[in-house]
């Protein structure tokens, strides 16, 4: 399966031309483009003219990535593959992955690698602890950066030279670092490999969903907040998980309250005016897997890059993790 | 596409006399940036905007982010019909005196639950068409939220806005390293994008608990400050993690007009007020 864009295009209300023509060996922007994989590419009326209509002829633009078998063939050892998703950003996506990671490496016996495709904002380094690091060229690829023996991290930020380096790539660019991550990545044998992504819905997912579309994915976690304001992205997400046909795990509340240290009282500082997440999922029949509570020593853990489920494991945060880890994975 | 191949040479013309037409009388152009999602950009961008409305400037708001915008939701606009005029699209006002005119991409997409599951090269050419094409007639302020990050969109909208004239941008950036992080990457973008940092707002800043009154630093605290001095930006200030903040924005409540006396509208006000002087002075 090729996922041209064109195929998810919701078409702008009032459809007006683009002014000019803007392309890329990626996809294409008109409205009537047929879509760089379907039988009337660089035939039909619209590709008059087209730059591209000449590839799209010749039937190059049909033939799937091959990159796609081989990330296949390569991550066929990897038991468990999952994806940490939200359509907002700051929900604590980075933050959940990695405690999933650390959760799950606590059993010795399990091989567990985070991967982190946030492109242009890879916290995942700092919160793993690992800020600085650098990737190594193995005979078999890129060694990733292992936080224990049995916890190996890969980062965009691990190719970085200077905590101010940005990232200021465009879609085609981003995917081609995605591609190398799932291919050229020396992960050895894995029980779990958990997938950290960017907000939204764009290339960075299309391209892992695409890229993965010769494996098996176990399905997504999806993070959310509390707020309307987020649940209104995060209702976008799933959709695009449907449209992909990519199966939900379950739903995470995250800051869901926070309970004074001082007083014990709890405050809902995001408050879930539309019901939260919990009415999210029963209106779309989806597994609430958690409701974690806002806790400062939270942010700290991950600033500091230690693992909050060690440092506090008695706290309500860290029951509320280990549960929904237990639960489900 | 047949509008291509048949009249190329006169739909340039056509752009060339439009030039920065529907931007000619927008007197000051700001982004609202950050590397790292959900710290506020789009609060930020609203309350701004309310501010400035209230110390009567003429503010416009356009939200860029195609994948989230939640502007229409914070200023309760829901999702009015967008008309177009000889000169472009035609921005939705939230009152009647149209001091504070909206236009968001939401605006354009048919089902609002709707992912928008586009590519880069998609989203540069709507943004591109987006960006020039609203009737903006005369601001004082236009006020950009983007979404997070340093890609396509940002890249688009500069592209597009430089025509004209950007004075600079303000970052957003919540207290912890990790979010300070990516935000110094996005200085970088600023930076080698030729983007003037107007200063920078840590939000969230700290909670006080309505109970007892005990101050928790959620997120941290003085990352912003820290930030600014480490960079050598301006710091424009903190704003609070405050649930009546986070309410009004909810609901679409204008927060400046229900709490003008609390703590975090006076922030707010004084940093709209410094960065208008540094407009006004720059």
């Amino acid at each position: 399966t090729h996922f041209c864009c064109y195929l998810f295009i919701t078409p702008p209300r009032t459809r007006t031309k683009p002014r000019t023509c803007q392309h890329t060996d990626e996809c294409l922007v008109f409205a009537d483009c047929p879509g760089t994989t379907s039988e009337q590419a660089g035939k039909s009326a619209s590709c008059q003219g087209c730059p591209n209509q000449k590839l799209c002829a010749s039937g190059a633009t049909k033939a799937p990535d091959p990159a796609i078998a081989e990330i296949g063939q390569k991550l066929s050892t990897v038991k468990h593959k999952i994806l940490v998703l939200s359509g907002k950003g700051g929900v604590g996506k980075s933050t959940f992955s990695a405690h999933l990671a650390h959760a799950l490496a606590s059993d010795s016996s399990k091989e567990v690698a985070l991967l982190d495709v946030d492109i242009c904002g890879p916290s995942i380094p700092r919160i793993m602890g690992l800020e600085g690091e650098q990737v190594h060229q193995s005979g078999s690829g890129w060694s990733p950066v292992y936080v224990e023996d049995n916890l190996a991290v890969m980062s965009v930020g691990f190719l970085l030279s200077s905590p101010d380096d940005a990232v200021i790539w465009r879609g085609p660019k981003k995917n081609g670092m995605i591609k190398q991550f799932l291919r050229d990545v020396d992960w050895g044998e894995l029980d779990y490999l958990i997938i950290d992504t960017p907000p939204g819905t764009s290339d960075e997912h299309l391209s892992v969903v695409q890229y993965l579309s010769s494996t098996h994915v176990d399905g997504a976690v999806i993070i959310t907040t509390p707020q309307e304001v987020s649940l209104q992205d995060v209702r976008k997400e799933i959709r695009f998980c449907q449209k992909v046909t990519l199966p939900i795990i379950g739903v995470v509340e995250n800051m869901s309250g926070f309970v004074c240290p001082k007083c014990k009282n709890t405050s809902l500082i995001f408050p879930p005016t539309s019901g939260g997440a919990e009415q999210m999922c029963t209106d779309l029949n989806l597994p609430l897997l958690g409701k974690v509570p806002l806790d400062p020593r939270i942010a700290r853990s991950c600033d500091e890059g230690k693992s909050f489920l060690n440092e506090i494991p008695d706290s309500p945060a860290a029951e509320v993790y280990q549960r929904i880890v237990q639960s489900k994975c | 596409m047949l509008a291509c191949s048949s009249g190329c040479g006169q739909m340039q013309n056509m752009e060339q006399s439009d030039g920065d037409g529907s931007l000619a009388q927008v007197r000051h152009v700001v982004l609202v940036l950050s590397g790292k999602g959900g710290v506020g950009k789009s609060t930020i961008t609203t309350e701004l905007a309310l501010a400035l409305r209230q110390a009567g400037k003429r503010v416009g708001i356009l939200d860029v982010d195609l994948c989230g915008p939640s502007i229409p939701r914070m200023l309760s606009v829901g999702r009015p019909d967008v008309h177009q005029c000889d000169s472009g699209w035609v921005p939705v006002y939230t009152d009647a005196q149209k001091s504070l005119a909206l236009m968001s991409i939401g605006f354009l997409l048919e089902d609002p639950d709707e992912a928008i599951v586009w590519r880069g090269p998609k989203k540069t050419a709507l943004i591109g068409q987006f960006v020039s094409d609203v009737a903006w007639g005369e601001l004082d302020v236009l006020l950009v939220d983007t979404p997070p990050g340093t890609s396509d969109e940002h890249l688009a909208v500069l592209e597009n806005l430089k025509k004209h004239r950007v004075d600079g941008a303000v970052l957003v950036t919540t207290p912890q390293a990790v979010s300070t992080g990516d935000v110094r990457r996005e200085i970088t973008f600023c930076n080698k994008t030729g983007v003037r940092i107007l200063g920078i707002i840590e939000n969230m800043s700290g909670f006080v608990c309505p109970h007892c009154s005990e101050c928790s630093n959620i997120f941290s605290k003085g990352g912003g400050e820290e930030l600014a001095k480490l960079t050598g930006s301006v710091f424009l200030g903190s704003v609070p993690l405050d649930p009546l903040l986070s309410a009004s924005v909810e609901e679409g409540k204008d927060f400046t007009q229900l709490f003008p006396n609390s703590a975090t509208f006076s922030v707010i006000s004084k940093i709209s007020q410094t960065l208008l002087n540094s407009l006004q002075t720059a």
